[in-house]
């Protein structure tokens, strides 16, 4: 009675198959007995593809009648966890994608029934949302590729966004707020990056130190200084939108990457390059070989020491283009606390994203949706407590964070400072 | 016949340690000259010298006659000087490419890594010398003789010429030593020149051109390994004669201690590495399994032990069974675990020897009275322990991490022993250790043998197996090939039981 390997994998294999048949099965009949049973017969779903003061070339609105919608995603679900069930498809990123897929459409069917509801404008709301999460998610990556950890990106971030609308106010140009948030950020990680590479003090107090100053400090500049004076420091305006020629004029897609301000712009290409960084060049192979194993680097010759300054600041200097984002980027004045936990979210976005810059983008990019999703549902006025709908993205993302997608795997030596 | 490299009057002072005290060392160009001694003699520290990873408080460094600074890896490599490490250097999660290229990356278009190159280059050096692996393969992906491989393409890579080996067989099977054996031989036709650092004696005389011994820091003196033997060099690294055999009268094997059934264990990935094995072990006998490694002994021992649970089969303890127990009832039942990882299962390192020392007893008097612990016994008890098995250590207040591997055995050997046992566990009870420590482990496992308790003595090491075993089965994928008479028992015999080839197979072939 011999069992081989083999066997026992494809035991574990298919038990995984029928988990995720079934889910996909229920998920079917709970959009059918949850949306199903509750659209009218003959309602209309309208959902705008127009932004208005959008350069797009104007297409008309979608109309989807609502319980047809419904059903058809009901029947996708089903079609599709009965296929897993006989076959078995090993992709579990796309199970996973119709799961979600299927549900969210059927609810914005349902919810939007005899409604209007502008899609596009959800979409571009998206990206911008994302923004200031996915500049946070980057810092964490890169300094945690080299092994540092910095939880203190909040505190960053608000620093720099205050730092930002100051000099942004005072010198009368965007650009100088721009360059000073960013300044600011690089020598506050600086700071951290002292602290426990130097002195190898731990790094999560250290970072949460730098949350707990730059909150209080802010707060206190904001209260002793911003207020009084006013708009003489606090009123910067903020960066104008750009439509990027031709490629504005594309419907939907304009409107939602195209028509945005210098800030989304530089984080779109921040992604990309930190991936091209990353993974094709010899400054990223060493970032992830001094993250992975900081002994083995060193006996090549790499300066393990000075990789994680570099990466640490890099970080930092990202962290505090993402404060730039909230005050010259998105409002133009600076409010306590302002960012709101941003800085912690986007964390929770680097580990979704499994500490890759695409990764983080796409999970930022969840995030925003949720945020966006939840503003326009409110103003559709569903019967629904719209903190429930907050709360459902998030819950989503636990579920997965615990090892449905294949657990997240972080850089091996995070965290340790290196001894030599 | 020129000198590659010369070390002389080399000294590193660590706080309140001489590492190295005026060593010398030279090396001639196209041979292999082992660097003999036991751990803590200084090897290690000697070679990060040459490396660039220590800076040497006195003495001088001569490459090819020229005086040289070596003030970091870099130096090393471009003096040509190239280190494989006894703790591999290598980045599991990446491929082979990228560990080779890591530090000097070649680029094309001034940015982007140049893989194709590299892999290409790898191709080139693995058939050059005969070693072959996979460029794109990950390493985590990699047994462990093909990583040590990459190690020394690693090497090769940066165009050494002088290559310096850190036990490279401490971590490798018997075949893959052999493989390392032909790999070096093809290095040093190639016109390179070898530093292998060592502790085992016969490897030694089976390679070695020109042999040093250090003890203590310093150079003892260097030997012909065409004069010497393995009695001569271990005198000279311990500073003492050593008995290197063990001598043990026969065994008065009595009532079965451990008898185990149709045992099939599952291991942490959920695979079934125990399948179906069955013996039992006496008392006052020692029962050796041989085998590979990684052919499910640790799951065995993990399962006898209680760490991992057994899927069927049963296990008894002295007639009663032991099945689904806790760690903590099967010692109770007077079971004592040597186990295969030390310093993760046998001591806590962070702790002080004493608390080390009543792993096992801590819960009750006289250690404890209530929930309060009685540092007074604990002390006395540990100083007790200390002395009677000869830990070296400054006191029994330092944690058990600072002491070698040897002292840390002995640490975890006085605990086990000093409750009464009926079966002892014994799994890899001398990996890593130097000769005068392996000697005193094997005298004190024979000596609970002869005190009538059973004992289990898992080992990858063949000559330990011989050694201390009465009767050795032989696991091979899981499964027991055969139990032999340690008597008759021969290496050839055990050697393709190991490799799942029954003798009698193998005749029938011919």
């Amino acid at each position: 009675m011999k069992i081989s390997n083999r066997e026992i994998s494809s035991e574990t294999e298919k038990r995984q198959r029928i988990s995720f048949g079934v889910t996909l099965l229920v998920v079917g009949l709970l959009i059918y007995l949850i949306f199903g049973l509750n659209t009218q017969a003959n309602a209309l779903a309208t959902f705008g593809l127009n932004l208005s003061g959008s350069q797009a070339l104007k297409v008309p609105d979608l109309v989807v009648p609502s319980l047809a919608g419904v059903y058809a995603m009901a029947i996708l679900a089903v079609f599709a966890g009965a296929y897993q069930l006989a076959r078995g498809v090993r992709a579990t990123g796309w199970l996973i994608g119709i799961i979600a897929f299927t549900f969210v459409v059927a609810f914005l069917l349902w919810a939007v029934q005899d409604k209007s509801f502008s899609l596009t404008g959800m979409l571009s709301s998206t990206v911008v949302r994302a923004t200031p999460i996915v500049l946070a998610a980057l810092c964490g990556v890169i300094s945690e590729r080299s092994a540092v950890i910095n939880i203190g990106i909040e505190g960053i971030m608000l620093m720099a966004a205050q730092t930002a609308v100051i000099t942004a106010t005072v010198s009368g140009n965007l650009y100088v707020g721009l360059f000073f948030a960013i300044v600011m950020g690089g020598l506050v990680a600086a700071l951290h990056a002292y602290l426990v590479i130097r002195f190898k003090v731990d790094q999560t107090v250290s970072s949460v130190a730098i949350n707990i100053f730059g909150a209080g400090a802010t707060a206190f500049i904001s209260s002793r200084f911003m207020q009084r004076a006013g708009d003489m420091l606090n009123n910067s305006g903020t960066f104008p939108i750009i439509s990027i020629p031709v490629l504005s004029k594309i419907p939907v897609l304009g409107p939602v990457l195209f028509e945005n301000n210098l800030i989304v712009y530089l984080t779109i290409v921040l992604v990309i390059a930190m991936h091209i960084l990353l993974y094709y060049t010899p400054w990223g192979l060493r970032t992830r070989a001094v993250g992975e194993h900081p002994k083995a680097a060193d006996t090549l010759g790499i300066n393990v020491y000075l990789m994680r300054y570099v990466n640490v600041i890099l970080g930092g200097m990202i962290a505090g283009l993402g404060g730039a984002y909230f005050t010259i980027g998105s409002v133009g004045r600076f409010d306590e606390a302002m960012t709101a936990g941003k800085g912690f979210i986007g964390l929770a976005a680097m580990i979704f994203g499994n500490w890759n810059p695409i990764g983080a983008y796409t999970s930022s990019l969840i995030f925003g949706f949720a945020d966006s999703l939840q503003v326009k549902l409110q103003i559709l006025r569903i019967p629904i407590p719209s903190e429930f709908l907050l709360m459902a993205p998030y819950i989503v993302t636990m579920i997965i964070l615990t090892g449905v997608v294949g657990r997240a795997v972080p850089p091996a030596a995070d965290g340790q400072p290196y001894e030599k | 016949m020129t000198n590659v490299l010369e070390l002389r009057g080399i000294t590193k002072r660590f706080p309140g340690v001489l590492a190295n005290d005026k060593v010398d060392i030279t090396l001639r160009e196209g041979k292999i000259l082992a660097l003999l001694g036991e751990n803590g003699a200084g090897k290690s520290t000697l070679m990060n010298i040459l490396y660039g990873l220590y800076k040497p408080d006195e003495g001088q460094i001569f490459v090819r006659g020229q005086a040289v600074d070596i003030l970091g890896p870099n130096d090393a490599i471009a003096q040509g000087i190239g280190m494989v490490h006894q703790h591999f250097m290598l980045v599991p999660v990446m491929t082979v490419t990228e560990n080779v290229m890591l530090g000097i990356e070649p680029v094309k278009n001034g940015v982007f890594l140049d893989k194709e190159k590299v892999s290409n280059r790898i191709r080139e050096i693995s058939d050059q010398y005969g070693l072959e692996v996979d460029p794109n393969a990950y390493i985590r992906d990699l047994p462990v003789g093909i990583q040590q491989r990459v190690e020394i393409i690693k090497v090769l890579y940066r165009q050494a010429d002088i290559l310096i080996l850190d036990e490279p067989t401490a971590v490798l099977t018997p075949q893959e030593v052999d493989g390392l054996f032909k790999i070096i031989d093809t290095l040093i036709k190639s016109g390179k020149s070898l530093i292998f650092i060592t502790h085992k004696l016969k490897e030694v005389l089976a390679v070695a051109d020109d042999i040093t011994v250090l003890r203590l820091g310093k150079t003892v003196g260097s030997i012909d390994p065409k004069e010497a033997t393995t009695d001569t060099l271990a005198t000279m690294m311990v500073g003492r004669d050593v008995n290197l055999v063990v001598e043990k009268s026969p065994a008065k094997p009595g009532e079965p201690v451990l008898e185990v059934n149709d045992l099939f264990v599952r291991d942490e990935r959920q695979q079934t590495t125990v399948q179906g094995i069955s013996f039992e072990v006496r008392k006052g006998e020692v029962l050796g399994i041989a085998g590979v490694q990684g052919n499910g002994q640790t799951e065995l021992v993990y399962a006898l032990t209680g760490l991992l649970p057994l899927d069927t089969g049963t296990i008894q303890l002295t007639g009663k069974p032991l099945s689904h127990n806790s760690p903590r009832e099967i010692l109770e039942r007077g079971v004592a675990h040597i186990p295969e990882d030390r310093q993760r299962h046998g001591l806590i390192l962070s702790f002080p020897i004493h608390d080390n020392m009543v792993l096992c007893t801590y819960y009750k008097k006289p250690f404890a009275n209530g929930i309060s612990m009685q540092e007074k016994a604990i002390f006395s008890k540990s100083e007790e322990l200390v002395k009677q098995y000869d830990v070296r250590t400054p006191n029994i207040y330092v944690n058990a991490g600072t002491l070698s591997g040897g002292n840390q055995q002995k640490v975890i050997i006085a605990r086990e022993f000093s409750r009464p046992i009926e079966l002892l566990i014994a799994s890899q009870p001398t990996r890593g250790l130097d000769v005068g420590s392996i000697e005193y482990i094997h005298s004190q496992i024979i000596k609970k043998r002869d005190e009538g308790s059973g004992v289990l003595l898992v080992s990858s090491e063949l000559d330990e197996i011989l050694a201390l075993s009465d009767r050795i089965a032989v696991m091979y994928k899981g499964q027991i090939m055969a139990v032999v008479d340690a008597a008759s028992a021969t290496k050839e015999q055990l050697g393709l039981l190991m490799a799942g080839v029954h003798p009698s197979e193998s005749k029938n072939k011919k």
